[in-house]
């Protein structure tokens, strides 16, 4: 079957420095000789080349380029490829892409490309979904993951959960087919015991999709507090701290995503959570209910108290009933002259809470280092290590493990009924291929539509 | 036409049937009664007509899964059931303390009767032909069947054939150093017709298999063994046998152990074995080895069981089930001998391995037909599959499909979850198999569907198809399948008050939970209860024939694990959907890998998810065959 030839923006939309124009197919490099004018024609550069010139179109010059030349079959996709490095912003890129398509290609599916890649040979399913993750993974520690994922650790750990799977069904089969030479006395307590095991390996990795997310992801994170207590303050003072994005795209969570900002390795997403930054008197306008509801939201709350104002019982009914794990209470402007103080405030939060307590300064941004650690105890210490840890990143995964666990809860569930042993296998079974969907080595009719479907255009 | 004359030098016989069918074992009596039955002129060869339905080997039918290939091959419209209840003289439901897919009927055949009934069923057969003769070669003209050649010369024009040579061709029997061309029990081995198969480009293996002694009944001491009766109330296997038909007296088996001293004279005598000398080259069964594979392979286990089993009630020649062998007849004399309960045997046959060719079953389509050769069939163990009941099998579908073919009607394709059937069928047409194919329980993904007690209910409707069920058996099964339906629903939604007989039933069965209050499906779910213990608080209940009270408490009891088997089963069809063109051009498909990309141009899958089960094709390649395949459906094919 022939390709036709393909074309898309490479690069999220956004105020990014560069932008990528990506061209595929058995005619990428005849249109990038149509829109290119540089030193030599791409028909005749080698691959992995770069070339310095213009991209002009019914004779107006477009941009500023870089291009690069990838021959078939060492691409991304085992096709030609040609990639339009510019100069970025949607208006250029997109005035690209037009006079890309003009010049004989057609607009990509999202996913296209990566289909191409796999259809091609360049990549598996299961890697495929890595490959995603690394490029979408928004922290060093993500990368690690995926990084680790992309190597099979998580294959690993799953193959070796299926193989456990496989040799008790075998086990059980083969007695059925020869009960001269195995018995299955005494056998039903053994597979309650393995498969218990089992269960709490599963259960690692789902409590793990939480952890996995965010470190894909970002902290979901809120900041409340009373009005005036220093919010909005805080917010400038965390987005001053590395360079922050501010963008209005919708992120992977329902919330509409505020701000974005790298404290450390992690990544914050400050959550629209009740439009902090208009106003600064929310509590008042939506009551507590709703100051809970945006609490109970995120993975991570940051509660601002005015240290010159005496402490209220409300923030401590509100604070005592979000879970102690998220919740840091930054007790701010401490260079004022405070009026609550540090100790009275943690008797007042209680023993649970008093752990994650920290005085500030929004202002001077003075504590804002202690607050990052503080963020990255309360995430990723202690029993998460990064380096030999797994995690699992998406909900196909999850999802997949999710089923697994509850067939293997069924078969605890025929063995305490006391079913006949050949019963186990139909639900052993189950968990064996749902787990298999996560490696890749469980065939699924739509699990190629699953995977490429969450690819974003041009990738 | 004036060369064909120049090759016969004399006058031969020509005949000119619809069908002609080699061998007359279990598979060939299937084959050729589907084909008759269904209205074609049909032929049957055999090497010698008494040995008809011949049971060389174990006398008995049935067994774990292999019970259920009887019952489907009954469904069907087959003849197995029907000849084993008309001639057992024993019968057992296997596996009784287990859950209802692994029940499985066996009985002990009268072997002379087993083999006379079929041969009196198939004589009395309309549009049925017996023939003795070899055939030697098959014709074929442009890739299609004409007919086939027997040694006497003779040329019967066909429109299709049935090959089912079981273990005849080139057979060759072996024990120590003895070494006979002949078939099983001294019947002459089929010579010709593999140089004519392979002339026309079939691909031949070798496999073998072996069978046990058979001893004097008169030279046994049974008092040192264990009995092992028959069932008190015996179960038929055809739906059609009256139940009161087979209540019959039986005889008994008995039960007997190797011991380590057997164990040693076979240790000590391995090297004069013609299967660890290399003196046989075929590849045997792993699943009925052979006593001396046993020894060496288990070698921890102390002693191996025997079933001692009557040949018949004319004969007093014994079975030993379980020690088959191949060793010297000197060997072997003193290993049965060693054998408690046997010190003074007399044996009458020796035991011995048999090797024989069969085919790659590849060569074949899930039709059971030649991919190669339009209308030439095959069944049976020429397949290269073991056992009576996989013959029947394999044999009743080949020759429905040859019927069908020449009828020109839709071929009868079993899948995996229709039944055994199919599972053997696809197993053997997708599976690189190195040994003879024995069917297993195991092997079936949708076992607790394909239980042996609703085979009636699985595929009556194929065979009424096919037109092997009559109207009336048919319409049987639906009017069965309305009681089940209709007595599930009322157990559904009839709930249990609080009675005194309710109470007193709570009373005498404490561990069960709370009676009053619940419906009488939820009741029967629970573990300790079922649908026949629950009479006395039923008091509405119907009065229902036994096939279907225990299809109602089966279906209630195990509506769980049924239901999550059926969504087994719907993830299966999804992919066996997925048809991939019988044209495909696996070369298209850059990103395959090359070893994935050889098996499916040799095995040519119907589906992708028969591609998926070919080995040496991995999921990665199934993903990347689905991806293109839709790709294909998309853009359509050959564009550009």
């Amino acid at each position: 079957m022939r390709e036709d030839t393909i074309a898309a923006i490479g690069t999220p939309s956004g105020q990014g420095g560069i932008g990528i124009v990506r061209v595929s197919g058995p005619d990428a490099v005849a249109v990038g000789d149509r829109l290119f004018h540089g030193k030599c024609r791409l028909s005749e550069a080698d691959t992995h080349t770069i070339h310095y010139g213009t991209v002009r179109w019914k004779e107006k010059v477009l941009d500023e380029v870089l291009v690069s030349v990838f021959l078939a079959p060492h691409s991304y996709t085992g096709e030609d490829t040609v990639e339009i490095n510019c100069h970025g912003g949607n208006f250029v890129l997109r005035r690209i892409l037009e006079a890309a398509l003009e010049a004989g290609a057609r607009s990509a599916r999202p996913g296209e490309f990566t289909e191409r890649a796999f259809l091609n040979g360049k990549m598996d399913l299961a890697r495929a979904e890595a490959v995603m993750d690394v490029i979408q993974s928004k922290n060093k520690y993500a990368l690690d993951n995926a990084v680790g994922q992309l190597k099979g650790n998580l294959s690993g750990v799953i193959s070796r959960m299926r193989e456990d799977i496989l040799y008790e069904t075998a086990y059980i089969e083969a007695a059925l087919d020869d009960p001269e030479h195995m018995s299955l006395e005494g056998y039903s307590e053994r597979l309650k015991q393995k498969t218990e095991e089992l269960l709490c390996r599963i259960q690692k990795l789902i409590a793990s999709f939480d952890s996995g997310r965010m470190l894909k992801e970002g902290v979901r994170t809120a900041i409340l507090g009373r009005p005036n207590a220093g919010k909005s303050t805080l917010l400038n003072a965390l987005l001053r701290e590395e360079k922050a994005i501010v963008t209005d795209i919708a992120g992977t969570t329902r919330d509409v995503l505020e701000a974005s900002a790298f404290i450390g390795g992690t990544e914050l997403l400050i959550m629209d959570t009740a439009g902090i930054r208009d106003t600064d008197d929310r509590i008042e306008q939506i009551g507590v209910e709703r100051a809970l509801e945006c609490g109970k939201k995120a993975d991570l709350v940051l509660y601002v108290l005015d240290s010159s104002q005496p402490a209220a019982e409300e923030d401590m009914r509100i604070i005592r009933m979000l879970s102690p794990g998220k919740v840091i209470v930054l007790l701010n402007k401490t260079d004022m002259e405070g009026v609550t103080d540090l100790s009275l405030l943690k008797k007042m939060l209680g023993e649970e809470h008093a752990a994650a307590v920290l005085e500030i300064s929004a202002r001077e941004r003075t504590g804002v280092d202690r607050l990052e650690q503080m963020i990255g105890d309360l995430f990723f210490r202690g029993d998460i290590s990064f380096n030999d840890e797994i995690y699992i990143t998406n909900i196909r995964q999850k999802e997949a493990l999710t089923e697994a666990k509850e067939s293997l809860e069924l078969v605890l569930d025929s063995i305490r009924k006391g079913m006949p042993e050949d019963f186990y296998s139909i639900d052993l079974m189950n968990a064996y291929e749902k787990l298999g969907l996560i490696i890749g080595e469980q065939i699924e009719e739509d699990l190629a539509d699953k995977i490429f479907g969450t690819f974003c255009m041009g990738k | 036409m004036d060369q064909k004359k120049e090759e016969k030098p004399y006058h031969v016989l020509e005949e000119t049937y619809d069908v002609v069918v080699v061998g007359a074992g279990h598979a060939g009596c299937e084959a050729a009664l589907a084909c008759a039955r269904l209205g074609l002129e049909t032929i049957v060869f055999t090497i010698s007509v008494e040995s008809i339905a011949l049971m060389p080997c174990n006398p008995n039918i049935g067994g774990t899964s292999k019970g259920h290939i009887v019952r489907e091959v009954d469904a069907l419209g087959g003849e197995m059931g029907k000849n084993i209840d008309k001639t057992f003289i024993q019968s057992r439901l296997l596996n009784r303390s287990k859950g209802p897919a692994v029940h499985s009927l066996r009985a002990q055949a009268d072997k002379a009767e087993y083999s006379r009934a079929m041969r009196q069923t198939m004589e009395n057969t309309d549009h049925l032909v017996i023939r003795q003769g070899e055939v030697s070669e098959i014709l074929v003209e442009n890739g299609v069947l004409t007919g086939v050649k027997t040694t006497s010369g003779a040329i019967y024009h066909c429109r299709a054939a049935v090959l089912c040579t079981g273990t005849y061709l080139n057979a060759r029997c072996i024990y120590g150093e003895v070494s006979n061309a002949t078939g099983p029990n001294g019947l002459m081995a089929a010579t010709h017709l593999t140089d004519s198969l392979k002339e026309n480009g079939i691909e031949m293996v070798r496999f073998k298999t072996g069978t046990p002694a058979r001893i004097d009944r008169r030279s046994m001491d049974f008092s040192v063994m264990t009995e092992q009766k028959g069932d008190e109330k015996v179960i038929p296997f055809s739906f059609e046998t009256d139940p009161e038909s087979v209540q019959k007296e039986q005889v008994s088996c008995w039960l007997a152990y190797t011991n380590e001293k057997t164990h040693a004279i076979i240790r000590e005598n391995i090297h004069r074995s013609p299967l660890f000398s290399g003196e046989i080259k075929g590849t045997g069964p792993r699943y009925c080895p052979s006593i001396e594979d046993k020894v060496v392979r288990f070698a921890d286990k102390d002693r191996h069981q025997i079933f001692i089993e009557p040949e018949g009630l004319s004969t007093n020649e014994m079975y030993l089930s379980g020690m088959s062998s191949s060793l010297p007849e000197d060997v072997q004399h003193a290993m049965y001998r060693s054998i408690k309960g046997l010190e003074h045997a007399v044996i009458v046959k020796n035991a011995y391995a048999i090797e024989y060719d069969c085919i790659k079953a590849r060569q074949l389509k899930n039709t059971l037909e030649f991919r190669a050769i339009s209308g030439l069939f095959a069944g049976g163990q020429f397949n290269g599959s073991s056992g009576y009941e996989e013959a029947a099998g394999q044999g009743l579908i080949a020759g429905i499909n040859a019927a069908m073919k020449i009828l020109g009607k839709e071929p009868v394709v079993l899948k995996r979850s229709d039944g055994y059937i199919g599972v053997l069928i696809d197993d053997l047409v997708t599976k690189e198999t190195a040994e003879p194919y024995r069917m297993m329980t195991s092997r079936a993904e949708y076992r607790l569907l394909l239980r042996q007690d609703n085979a009636d209910m699985r595929l009556s409707h194929i065979g009424y198809r096919v037109g092997l069920i009559s109207r009336e058996r048919y319409e049987k099964v639906l009017e069965k399948q309305r009681l089940i339906e209709e007595e599930i629903r009322r157990l559904e939604h009839t709930g249990v008050g609080n009675s005194p007989e309710v109470q007193a039933f709570a009373a005498a069965h404490p561990d069960a939970g709370p009676v009053a209050g619940n419906t009488l499906a939820d009741l029967v779910r629970r573990p300790e209860l079922d649908y026949e213990v629950l009479a006395p608080v039923d008091r509405e209940r119907p009065l229902l024939p036994d096939a279907v009270r225990e299809q109602v408490n089966i279906q209630v009891k195990y509506e769980g694990y049924i239901r999550r088997q059926m969504q087994q089963v719907e993830q299966f069809k999804k992919l066996e959907g997925k048809t991939i063109p019988e044209d495909f051009d696996y070369d298209l498909v850059p990103s395959l890998r090359l070893e994935a990309r050889q098996k499916l141009k040799a095995y040519r899958p119907a589906s992708v998810g028969q591609a998926g089960r070919i080995s040496g094709v991995s999921p990665a390649d199934i993903s990347v065959l689905l991806v293109y395949l839709k790709k294909l459906g998309k853009e359509g094919v050959g564009k550009d």
